[in-house]
């Protein structure tokens, strides 16, 4: 493993129910850096995340965080290494039961023993950066998509973790707190000294902030570079993806029966 | 016809795979139970939503049968001319039999049906996974306080069921009606036993409530994480707890009560 990685994929195969999901994935994300996986929906990313957290154990091949293979760990040494993790669910997955307060101050009451006025400063700071400090007595259910989004963020940066994991950060915002959700994770990351993978198809916003990129396409990795590089990438998936184009490689129809077949066409013509 | 017997023998197999996956569940909330002993807050918590908040539809049920009791138990040793042992009958047939069962099949449709949905709910909005890459065992958070607080305020909401009951079946048949209070509650006093009747009545309670909020738990855990998946596990923790209480009810008033 690279001294200046933190998390390696190599050889990444995972199969599920006979269908390949990941083939052949070799990834590296180096320690400090915001590293983007982009691709369509159903492309696999989400799988390749959940692999990094441990929750699915690969077909073949190994993620290794922080000198740890993923996979060949047990329970205790997997929660141990989660606890040098943090991950944003796509839709903030705020626990609903707690106020915005106590999301934040959760990990901090499970996995220390600090005194509460201690956790009451952490969290204010946490809320503080972004920007809700203000919003602390209240509950998820009051909370717009946006503010969700950052309650879940700060609550995934309560442990300080050494590695940030965001699933579709972008997922439904608004322009404005789109763009204040990718500038948080940009001035998180380099705050904290912190690496953070993000897994998007939201190409714009994340081409502005990322260090680098990998491409996946039905399980495999189609381009990478840095956001520069894949602008002017002239492969054809990156092209229609980067220019959002409605036909190419990734065709607009799905695949079925011939058109005029379909409406009965020849049939009617010879009749 | 083949496929008949395949599809009831695919059926058993399920059975038999979801008892099988229902039993280790439970197994592994009693392991993961110490922290809840040791944040005993987290159970007080769970106390009140499942117990406490059970408490309106305890008391008023409990009142009513208790009524019915006193009215149909009258009518019935008024033809032997024995009155007098309305009290006896009211609070053996509360303590043995329908305390704990109605308070279980009550608690299941209120209490059980509520842990199955927010289960099921938490696990479609992804908050089970959350609490799983933040290196919180889901099992140990969230369910084992619920167990504990099922179990512990099962027992508790029959015997209120049993007492609100005898007083329903006092306002009946004493007040209303007019058996003589003295021997309505000195043969009752007389009557029930302690460890024969109200001891099988508070064992039979902790079955019911185990079995109960296992099920509820069980179920809102293994919950596919969609609206139609939560709506049916929540309908399956209602009638798998009421058919399970009404058998287990068999059971054990056979092991207790056999030539009693």
């Amino acid at each position: 493993m690279s001294p200046n990685a933190l998390v390696e994929i190599r050889d990444l195969n995972f199969t599920y129910d006979k269908r390949p999901v990941l083939q052949g994935i070799n990834m590296t994300f180096p320690k400090g850096k915001l590293v983007a996986i982009m691709g369509l929906s159903g492309c696999g990313k989400t799988t390749l995340l959940r692999h990094i957290g441990g929750a699915l154990k690969p077909t073949k091949g190994y993620v290794k965080m922080d000198g740890q293979v993923m996979h060949e760990l047990d329970q205790d040494g997997l929660y141990a290494v989660r606890r040098k993790m943090g991950m944003l669910f796509q839709f903030g997955a705020l626990f609903t039961d707690m106020s915005v307060y106590d999301n934040v101050a959760f990990q901090m009451r499970e996995h220390t023993d600090l005194p509460e006025d201690i956790i009451h400063d952490l969290v204010i700071m946490k809320l503080n950066a972004v920007g809700l400090r203000g919003a602390q007595h209240m509950m998820p259910s009051e909370l717009s998509g946006g503010m969700a989004r950052r309650v879940a963020l700060a609550r995934t940066v309560a442990l300080d973790p050494m590695l940030i994991m965001y699933d579709e950060p972008f997922a439904g915002l608004d322009p404005i707190s789109l763009t204040v959700i990718g500038d948080l994770i940009r001035r998180l990351n380099d705050a904290l000294g912190a690496t953070s993978i993000i897994v998007t198809h939201d190409i714009q916003e994340s081409l502005k902030i990322v260090d680098y990129v990998y491409f996946m396409a039905g399980g495999v990795i189609v381009a990478e570079g840095t956001p520069e590089e894949l602008r002017a990438c002239d492969t054809d998936f990156v092209h229609q993806f980067v220019h959002g184009e409605m036909d190419g490689p990734v065709p607009f129809h799905y695949p079925g029966v011939d058109y005029h077949q379909d409406l009965n066409l020849r049939a009617r013509h010879s009749a | 016809m083949l496929n008949t017997i395949r599809a009831i023998g695919h059926h058993i197999v399920n059975a038999v795979w979801r008892i099988g996956v229902a039993s280790r569940f439970f197994f592994l909330t009693l392991r993961y139970s110490g922290s809840s002993f040791r944040r005993f807050d987290l159970v007080i918590k769970e106390l009140f939503s499942s117990g406490v908040m059970s408490l309106i539809i305890i008391v008023v049920a409990g009142l009513f049968v208790g009524m019915v009791l006193g009215l149909q138990g009258y009518e019935t040793l008024k033809r032997y001319g024995s009155e007098s042992a309305l009290g006896v009958m009211v609070a053996l047939g509360l303590v043995r039999e329908l305390g704990p069962v109605m308070a279980a099949l009550l608690f299941a449709s209120r209490a059980g049906s509520a842990m199955t949905a927010e289960i099921g709910l938490m696990k479609a909005t992804e908050q089970i996974s959350a609490m799983e890459m933040m290196a919180v065992n889901p099992i140990a958070r969230i369910v084992a306080p619920r167990f504990w607080a099922g179990v512990i305020s099962m027992p508790l909401l029959a015997a209120l069921f049993s007492a609100v009951g005898i007083f329903g079946g006092y306002l009946v048949g004493v007040v209303q009606i007019g058996v003589d209070e003295g021997s309505f509650w000195s043969q009752m006093q007389a009557a029930v036993d302690f460890r024969e009747d109200i001891m099988n009545g508070i064992i039979k309670s902790l079955v019911f409530g185990t079995v109960v909020t296992v099920i509820a738990l069980f179920e809102g855990f293994d919950a596919p994480p969609t609206a139609e998946g939560v709506s049916g596990a929540t309908t399956r923790t209602v009638v798998t707890s009421s058919l399970a209480i009404l058998m287990l009810d068999f059971v054990l008033t056979a092991i207790m009560f056999r030539g009693a």
